[in-house]
């Protein structure tokens, strides 16, 4: 292991990391800290600028609430589950297709595709914009939750895509050649064979992608107009511009609009470090 | 594999060759399309806050690179066993879950000239207070700075994996050979963990290079569009209240994709180099 464990160093360096390692996260963290404060004070502390004294009394209730009943701040969010949840389903279910496809098959087009899919991955997605509105407008998506989902499957088929292809690469082909010999059809194949060896990489996928689009804010800004299919990330920015002196509940607003994808990290750890940090080691 | 190659080139392929196409007309985004050849590309060259962008562009891309020997060094020092570790690693891995609109949020609060905790504590060190984000000179740092945080967080997360899978027999024969810290980490540690560092250059460049959230949030371009870049530029041109411009705002899109281009193109070499060793 490097660097050197610390049980074998000396005692003093011991000490010196335990204390190192709670100081140095709080730093790391001050920010999210200090909204996670900001989020429970009163309206009167704000107004006379006490950010970073004592609270003057706890409004954790209060400013919660009042997130909910004074704002769109829950349709935000049913927007966001609305959006992301079958943005999740239909691209596991395309990019499953795709990557067996592309993982089993050896056909003479095999790599431009799956590199045209690598590469439409990797462009900077707002040189999309321009073309993808227009078309939303005209298959009459625009302005509503599926015209979103719709073109984050799209673009999520991507790298879904290559992530998907790799993993059945990965997986021993003799048992498909097995199935084959059995005379087993090939979609028999792909459901009883392939898409139970899935699992790990549909489970990361979700858990990732689920982070992806509950966190897009471009989108939202360009295919979507007013509260009816805006997602909370939009939203707390149009929330940010009306209630300027009310910095406490847009703190609170912030950490309602974090919660389901730290939940969902901490929740699913393990797939999701498996999914991000795929290829970090050979 | 149909539908999928179907949604994929309906909303990713065709458009690409869409928004080059359109990049040749002016179009106000309703009405008549007129052809102008390369006028647009011509008016760019002319366009002072084009290149402002691109600038911008350019320091997101070098100092975004940052993030990955600050995320090595997160994961260095947090590549042990204590008891509790593995808590402090999420924590530290915090911040690449949030949205970039409330890491936008934070760090507009962390900057706030008036009572903003930077300030607050350039005050107390007897420093007069800076409005970061209203300074034309400073307003770009002040965001990259904040995607940093994000962004040092998945670097440390890709080399604490790498870290893993360090082989311990080398580590140990380093040692015999005398190879300590900088040594050991220089010539023992780094080339084993090059599939790590492959990946967080590939998406930290990318990630520069699509910075949009944290310009929109923090200062929607300004101060007078000192703090654009090319991605914002062009959403500026086409949706808002300067704009309309679809045909120019997808000739920025053009150069942007040409930059992005060089880049695709290496990993895709590298890729299909990886390929034909199977």
């Amino acid at each position: 292991m490097f660097p050197t464990p610390i049980e074998r160093t000396k005692p003093s360096t011991q000490r010196l990391y335990k204390i190192a390692l709670p100081i140095s996260i709080i730093i790391w963290l001050l920010p999210l800290l200090a909204v996670a404060l900001t989020s429970i004070r009163s309206g009167v502390d704000i107004n006379s600028g006490n950010y970073w004294g004592m609270p003057t009394s706890i409004n954790f209730f209060e400013n919660y609430t009042a997130v909910f009943t004074d704002s769109p701040l829950g349709y935000y969010i049913l927007n966001s589950f609305k959006i992301t949840i079958p943005t999740v389903i239909g691209a596991i279910v395309l990019s499953s297709l795709t990557g067996f496809a592309l993982g089993v098959y050896r056909f003479k087009l095999n790599l431009l595709v799956f590199f045209l899919f690598v590469a439409g991955n990797f462009i900077p997605y707002q040189i999309l914009m321009v073309p993808v509105r227009d078309l939303s407008l005209s298959l009459g998506l625009y302005n509503s939750v599926w015209g979103l989902v719709a073109f984050h499957i799209a673009f999520q088929t991507g790298f879904c895509t290559f992530f998907m292809r790799n993993f059945i690469r990965a997986l021993p082909f003799e048992l498909i050649e097995a199935a084959r010999v059995e005379g087993v059809s090939e979609f028999k194949i792909f459901w009883y064979v392939v898409v139970p060896l899935m699992r790990p990489a549909m489970a990361a996928l979700s858990v990732l992608i689920f982070t992806f689009i509950w966190n897009d804010y471009f989108w939202a800004l360009v295919l979507t107009q007013g509260a009816d299919s805006m997602p909370i990330t939009a939203g707390l920015n149009s929330l940010n511009g009306q209630w300027i002196a009310n910095q406490h509940l847009v703190s609170a607003g912030s950490i309602i609009a974090a919660l389901p994808p730290v939940l969902m990290f901490f929740l699913m750890q393990k797939h999701f470090i498996a999914g991000l940090t795929l290829g970090a080691v050979k | 594999m149909a539908p999928g190659i179907f949604m994929f080139s309906l909303y990713v392929i065709f458009p690409i060759f869409q928004s080059i196409g359109l990049s040749f007309y002016q179009w106000d985004g309703l009405g008549e399309k007129t052809y102008i050849g390369v006028e647009n590309y011509i008016e760019l060259l002319d366009d002072e806050y084009f290149f402002i962008s691109l600038k911008n562009n350019v320091i997101w891309l070098v100092l975004y690179i940052l993030a990955i020997p600050a995320g090595l060094f997160a994961a260095l020092f947090l590549n042990q066993t204590v008891r509790g570790i593995r808590i402090y690693k999420s924590l530290f891995f915090f911040p690449f879950v949030i949205s970039q609109v409330v890491v936008g949020l934070v760090f507009s609060w962390f900057y706030d000239p008036s009572n903003g905790l930077l300030n607050v504590v350039l005050e107390g060190f007897g420093f007069n207070p800076v409005a970061i984000l209203a300074e034309e000179d400073y307003a770009t740092y002040g965001i990259i700075a904040a995607g940093l945080w994000p962004q040092t967080a998945y670097c440390m997360i890709l080399y604490l994996t790498g870290l893993n899978s360090v082989d311990p027999e080398q580590i140990e024969a380093g040692r015999i050979d005398n190879a300590r810290g900088w040594k050991m980490l220089w010539y023992v540690i780094l080339p084993q963990l090059k599939p790590a560092t492959f990946i967080a250059v590939v998406v930290t460049v990318i990630g520069a290079l699509r910075s949009f959230d944290l310009i929109s949030i923090m200062t929607a371009g300004g101060p007078w569009g000192s703090s654009r870049v090319l991605a914002y530029y062009m959403y500026e041109k086409a949706f808002s209240e300067y704009g309309f411009r679809m045909g120019y705002s997808a000739a920025i899109a053009v150069v942007l994709l040409a930059i992005m281009m060089v880049y695709i193109g290496l990993i895709l070499y590298r890729l299909y180099r990886d390929e034909k060793g199977y």
